[in-house]
C-alpha cells in the first residue's frame, strides 16, 4: 500500500499511541463490489484499531469508502478479504448482541409511530419490559432535549429535531459503541454546531466509543480524538491524525485556537495529497 | 338589465335566466294554455326566477345564494308539476322556464363554489352542497327532458318512474341486495383479498414463488369473467358460492400484486435500521414492512370493492337461483321493465359507493401518516 504519511504526523502518531483496549480491530481488510462494469474496489488493505472511549472520525471525499467501512463494522456489508473484530467477535455476532447503535444520514424515523414510540422501537425488538422501555425512552429523549415532543409524529418536527430523535433512538439501545454516518450532513450550520456540542457533551458524559463519518474538516477536528483521512479509488486510509486537543467537552471557540487550526491544516493537507495522488 | 348585458362586464348566466323567465310568461305553455302567465303557479315561479336572477347580480353572497336556491328549485319543481297540464307536447314557455331555472341554479352553484370561508362547518356544508345540487339538477333535467320530449321508457325511464320502483319493490330489491351484495360480493371480496394477502406474504418469504406464482397469478387475472363464471357455476352450484368464487378470482390478483409491491416499499435505510437491531423476519414484517405496505394494500382493497360488485352481478347472468341483482337485471330487461333495471342499477351504485367510501374511510384512519392523508 502506497501510503504517504508526512513525517510530522507520523512522529505525532507515535508520540500519542492508543493505550486503551481496542474495541474495533481491522487488519488488511478489503471490500470489492462486483458490478457489470467490472470490480469496484470500495476498500483496500484497511488497517485500523479503535480504542475504547475513542471518538474516531472518518473523513474523505465521496467515494473513498468511509460509509462502506462503517457499514462493514455494523455488519451491513461484508468484507471480501482481511479480518475485522468488533468487541473481540465478528461484526455479525456484535450486531446480534446489539453491541452498537447506528445513526444514519437521514433520521429514518417511521412516520406511523410517534417520536416516543420511534425511540422505543429497538427496545420493543429487544423484548424489554414495558416499564424499562418507558424509562429508557424518557431518559434518552431528555438527553437530546426532546422532552415534550413524545406524542408528536416525525413529520411534525424540524429536520434537526428528527435527527436528534434518531440519536435518542440509537442511544436507547444503551450500546458502548455508537456508529454515526454523516448524521448532521443535511442540517444547517447553526443546528449542526449545536448538535456537535451536544454530542461531545454526551460522549464525555457516557464514555462511549464513537465512530463518526463526515466530510467536514471542522466537524471532524472539533469532535474527534482521532481522525482517519481516507482517499478514493481504491478506498484506503491515507493518514491517521491523533488530536492533541483536550478530551471531553470542548467549547465551540476552540475552533479558532492555533492548535485546532494546526490539526485542521494537517487533515486538509492529507485530503489534498490523497486527491493529487489519484490524478 | 338588458342595458347591463349590452354594456358587458356582468356575468351573463343570470341575465339569460332573467330573459328566459320573462319570455316564458308571454309564450304559450301548452296546447290549451296560451300564455305562461295564465297558469298562476307557473307565473309565480317565473317572477321568482326573475327576482332570483336580479338578486344574483345585485345582492351580496348570502342573499343572492338564498334567493337563487329558493327560486331555481321552486321553478324546477313547478315546471315538472306542469307536465301533466301541458300534455305530451309542451310549448315554448315550458322549455324557456326550464332553461331559466337551470341557468339560475348553475349561477347559484357557481356563486356557492366561489365562497371562501374559514369556518370548517360551512366549508364542509359547501363541499357536500355542490355535488348534491349538481345531482339534483341532473335528475330535474332528466325528468323534464324524458317526459317533455316523450322518450319511450324502454329507452330511458324518467327518474320518477325509477323512484316509484325503488319504493314499491323494496322487498324484491332487498332480497336481491342480500343475495348479491351481502353474500357473493362481501364474502368473495374478503376471501379474495385475504388469500391474495396471505399468498403475497408467502411469495415475499419464499423467493422462488415470486418467479413461479406471480406469472400464474397474472395469467389467472387475464381470464375473461364470462368464460370463468359458467365453469364456477358447474363447480360450486347455482347459488351464491359460485358468484363468490368469481369475485375471488377477480380480486385475488390485484391484492397479490399490490401487497408484494407494498412489502418492497420500505426504504433501504429503514430496513438497515431493522438489521442493526438484529430484528427477525416477523418483527421486521410487523413493525416496518406491513405498515409501509398499507397504502398499497388499501389501494387494492378499494380497486377490489368495485371489481367485486361488477364480478358478482355479471356472474349471475350465467345461471343463478331466482334472486340476485344480476338475475333481476337480465330477466327484467327481457320483460322490457327497464325502470326495474334502473332501480337495481341505483341500488348497486349506492351500495358500491358506500362500500368504497367505507374502505376509503378506514384507509384514512390506518394510513394517517402518509403524505397524501396527513394534515
Amino acid at each position: 500500500m502506497a501510503k504517504v504519511i508526512p513525517l510530522e504526523t507520523r512522529s505525532m502518531t507515535e508520540a500519542r499511541p492508543t493505550s486503551r483496549t481496542s474495541v474495533i480491530d481491522i487488519s488488511k481488510l478489503s471490500l470489492t463490489f462486483e458490478t457489470t462494469d467490472g470490480p469496484v474496489h470500495a476498500l483496500k488493505d484497511i488497517d485500523l484499531a479503535i480504542g475504547k472511549g475513542d471518538f474516531v472520525s472518518f473523513i474523505g471525499p465521496s467515494g473513498c469508502g468511509k460509509t462502506t467501512l462503517l457499514r462493514v463494522i455494523a455488519d451491513l456489508e461484508r468484507q471480501t478479504a482481511g479480518s475485522i473484530t468488533v468487541n473481540g467477535t465478528t461484526p455479525e455476532m456484535a450486531r446480534l448482541n446489539r453491541a452498537y447503535g447506528y445513526v444514519f444520514q437521514a433520521p429514518a424515523l417511521y412516520p406511523w409511530r410517534t417520536i416516543a414510540r420511534n425511540v422505543a422501537l429497538p427496545l420493543e425488538i429487544m423484548g424489554l419490559p414495558k416499564s424499562e422501555q418507558d424509562t429508557r425512552v424518557r431518559r434518552n429523549m431528555e438527553l437530546v432535549n426532546l422532552q415534550g415532543f413524545e406524542k408528536k409524529f416525525p413529520w411534525q418536527l424540524s429536520g434537526g429535531m428528527q435527527q436528534r430523535a434518531s440519536i435518542a433512538r440509537a442511544l436507547a439501545v444503551e450500546p458502548d459503541l455508537l456508529l454515526m454516518d454523516e448524521p448532521f450532513g443535511a442540517l444547517d450550520e447553526i443546528v449542526r454546531d449545536h448538535l456537535n456540542e451536544q454530542l461531545l457533551k454526551l460522549w464525555a458524559k457516557t464514555e462511549k466509543t464513537v465512530v463518526f463519518v463526515t466530510h467536514s474538516i471542522p466537524e471532524a477536528v472539533y469532535l474527534s480524538t482521532k481522525i482517519v483521512v481516507m482517499s478514493p479509488r481504491p478506498g484506503r486510509i491515507h493518514d491517521i491524525v491523533e488530536s492533541n486537543l483536550p478530551r471531553g467537552p470542548r467549547p465551540l471557540d476552540i475552533r479558532e485556537t492555533p492548535e485546532f487550526l494546526k490539526i485542521a491544516h494537517r487533515v486538509r493537507e492529507g485530503l489534498r495529497a490523497g486527491h493529487s495522488y489519484d490524478d | 338589465m338588458t342595458g347591463q348585458l349590452l354594456r358587458g362586464g356582468t356575468p351573463p348566466l343570470p341575465v339569460i335566466a332573467f330573459l328566459c323567465a320573462f319570455i316564458a310568461l308571454f309564450r304559450p305553455l301548452g296546447a290549451n294554455i296560451a300564455y305562461g302567465a295564465a297558469e298562476p303557479l307557473f307565473a309565480l315561479a317565473m317572477v321568482g326566477l326573475a327576482f332570483g336572477a336580479y338578486a344574483m347580480m345585485r345582492f351580496g353572497d348570502r342573499a343572492a345564494i338564498v334567493a337563487g336556491l329558493v327560486a331555481s328549485h321552486f321553478a324546477g319543481a313547478v315546471v315538472i308539476a306542469e307536465l301533466p297540464e301541458v300534455g305530451s307536447h309542451p310549448f315554448g314557455a315550458f322549455w324557456s322556464g326550464l332553461v331559466a331555472a337551470w341557468l339560475l341554479a348553475w349561477a347559484t352553484v357557481g356563486r356557492i363554489a366561489a365562497v371562501r370561508t374559514r369556518n370548517p362547518t360551512w366549508s364542509r356544508i359547501i363541499g357536500i352542497a355542490i355535488p348534491a345540487l349538481f345531482g339534483i339538477w341532473i335528475l330535474i333535467l332528466w325528468e323534464a327532458l324524458v317526459r317533455g320530449l316523450g322518450v319511450p321508457s324502454v329507452l330511458l325511464p324518467a327518474p320518477s318512474a325509477i323512484g316509484a320502483k325503488l319504493v314499491s319493490e323494496v322487498p324484491t330489491l332487498a332480497a336481491d341486495f342480500r343475495q348479491t351484495f351481502l353474500k357473493a360480493v362481501l364474502i368473495g371480496w374478503v376471501l379474495g383479498c385475504g388469500s391474495g394477502f396471505l399468498v403475497a406474504l408467502l411469495v415475499d418469504r419464499v423467493p422462488f414463488l415470486r418467479r413461479g406464482l406471480l406469472p400464474i397469478g397474472n395469467f389467472v387475472s387475464a381470464l375473461p369473467i364470462v368464460g370463468v363464471a359458467p365453469i364456477m357455476v358447474m363447480w360450486f352450484g347455482f347459488d351464491w358460492p359460485s358468484k363468490a368464487a368469481v369475485v375471488v378470482i377477480m380480486t385475488f390478483f390485484p391484492m397479490l400484486v399490490n401487497t408484494v409491491a407494498g412489502l418492497e416499499a420500505a426504504g433501504r435505510m429503514e430496513r438497515d435500521l431493522m438489521r442493526t437491531y438484529a430484528a427477525d423476519h416477523r418483527q421486521e414484517l410487523l413493525k416496518l414492512r406491513l405498515p409501509a405496505a398499507m397504502p398499497f394494500i388499501f389501494n387494492a382493497l378499494k380497486i377490489n370493492s368495485t371489481l367485486a360488485l361488477i364480478g358478482a352481478i355479471v356472474a349471475e347472468f350465467f345461471g343463478t337461483p331466482i334472486v340476485g341483482m344480476g338475475f333481476r337485471i337480465s330477466t327484467e330487461v327481457g320483460r322490457m321493465a327497464i325502470d326495474m333495471v334502473w332501480a337495481e342499477i341505483a341500488v348497486a351504485a349506492l351500495a358500491g359507493s358506500l362500500f368504497y367510501g367505507a374502505v376509503a374511510f378506514v384507509e384514512r384512519v390506518v394510513t394517517f401518516w402518509h403524505p397524501s392523508v396527513r394534515r
